[in-house]
């Protein structure tokens, strides 16, 4: 291998004039974190909303569901990104659209809302599986002390439901981690457009995404670390997880 | 809004990106689903056979592979094949890798670590007395393997293989970032080159759509079959 090795280079000052091609990559690191977690929220929200849809008597309910899970599972969300980014402002009226095009930190708003969408099918899909897990009589007994249906949700099947789901949710979480990486196409400067950038402006490809890789492994290892202490905390007793 | 939609500018790029970029999607994917298969296998052998430190290195890739985005091992490898090529060959400088043989390789050592944790689930959902009973008719571990094991885990995870392609095959449009033209890099192309991103993503969309949407049906179909049988 005649490739140049040199480790120093974060400590180098980089192009951009602020800090160290180190900083760089931290700041990368840093739009990683905010955008997946403001997208994981939008797909908690969306996929309980979608998820609920689905385990619902109505046909109507589930077809909702249905639609929407199969609209967001099969595009790749990179062309998802696009839709969202390129094409969704010129079909708005006028007005919406410019102010769409021209709002400060429009890559980041297209990726958290685009990334949390295209997650949100899949928290569904969990959902609604954890919720079919459940015994039916769990609903019935709800039903039988006089909640309503809103309220058998709330208080008896999603918090059943959920910490039966969190492994799932989980990898699902570290999904949305990686999937923030797509946003490199849409021009977020996220931990791999710091990487690519710092290769672009020291040549020290290997360096660059060695350290990206590492840090990528160092948010795999804290939430796994995290979710396993959450998973014990609220693990349902009687369950095979549970105490 | 749909006034000025040309329909004309899609009709026109039809041959290009259906010749050349799905074309280039479609060979990608069904190379880097066979490779990973085949690969994801081995390393689903290797963590269930009982050695130690192949199941741990096996174990390593996996979850070392399954923590990083697509994104950065595609990078990754279009910089660093070149490298190991020329380590391979002794050549004196960096050789020279094409677009498709680079994406390949980056897919197939990628879908790898996906394939292997399903064959894995496949093998282990084999009950205990199948290899038992093998080895006592006389089989070595491979025999066993080749002819009672695999084909076995391999009919169970069919549904599941087809569906990690389907999401293979959406996954490929990532080689947009190597500015390689794929079908979306091929639309994009367009595209960019006559003003008509609306038009262009639209039709990308609703083609990977109906694609994805018809293979999954059919995968559905797939799965009720299989299970009536079991």
């Amino acid at each position: 291998m005649n490739y140049t090795w040199n480790w120093h280079i974060f400590l180098e000052p980089n192009p951009t004039g602020a800090g160290t091609y180190f900083d760089m990559l931290l700041a990368g690191l840093k739009v990683t974190i905010v955008t997946s977690l403001t997208a994981w929220v939008i797909a908690l929200i969306c996929g309980t909303i979608v998820g609920i849809l689905r385990t619902l008597p109505s046909k109507l309910a589930g077809w909702i569901g249905f639609a929407y899970v199969e609209f967001f599972r099969n595009m790749p969300l990179l062309v998802q990104l696009f839709l969202w980014f390129f094409v969704l402002p010129e079909l708005l009226p006028r007005t919406i659209g410019l102010w769409l095009k021209q709002m400060p930190n429009a890559p980041f708003y297209t990726a958290a809302v685009g990334i949390g969408l295209f997650m949100s099918a899949r928290v569904a899909v969990q959902l609604a599986a954890g919720i079919g897990s459940l015994p039916r009589g769990q609903k019935m007994a709800a039903t039988a002390l006089g909640l309503t249906t809103l309220q058998a949700y709330r208080y008896v099947l999603l918090p059943m439901a959920f910490r039966i789901i969190l492994p799932p949710l989980t990898s699902e979480f570290l999904n949305t981690v990686k999937n923030s990486a797509v946003a490199i196409t849409i021009g977020l400067i996220e931990l791999t457009g710091a990487a690519r950038a710092m290769q672009e402006f020291s040549f020290q490809v290997f360096e660059a995404f060695s350290a990206a890789t590492l840090m990528y492994l160092v948010i795999n290892i804290i939430v796994v670390i995290g979710m396993r202490l959450l998973e014990r905390a609220v693990a349902i007793p009687g369950y095979i997880t549970g105490k | 809004m749909l006034a000025n939609f040309d329909f004309d500018v899609i009709r026109r790029s039809l041959s290009y990106l259906f010749i050349d970029g799905m074309t280039f999607t479609v060979t990608l994917t069904a190379l880097a689903a066979a490779g990973g298969l085949f690969f994801g296998t081995m390393i689903a052998l290797m963590r269930l056979s009982g050695y130690r430190v192949m199941g741990w290195i096996a174990g390593l890739y996996v979850d070392f592979m399954r923590s990083l985005p697509l994104v950065l091992v595609i990078f990754w490898f279009y910089f660093l094949v070149p490298y190991i090529g020329q380590w391979i060959t002794g050549s004196s400088r960096p050789i020279k890798v094409g677009a498709f043989a680079s994406s390949l390789i980056t897919f197939i050592l990628f879908e790898a670590a996906y394939f292997s944790e399903i064959m894995r689930a496949g093998i282990q959902s084999i009950s205990r007395g199948q290899p038992a009973a093998a080895s006592a008719l006389g089989l070595t571990y491979a025999q066993t393997m080749r002819y009672v094991v695999l084909p076995q885990a391999f009919r169970n995870m069919l549904p599941v293989l087809l569906t990690q392609t389907i999401v293979l095959f959406q996954d490929t449009s990532l080689v947009y970032v190597l500015s390689i033209p794929d079908f979306l890099g091929a639309a994009s192309k367009v595209a960019q080159r006559d003003g008509r991103l609306v038009e262009m993503y639209l039709f990308a969309a609703l083609i990977y759509f109906t694609i994805s949407c018809v293979a999954s049906y059919f995968v559905r179909r797939l799965q009720a079959r299989i299970s009536i049988i079991r």
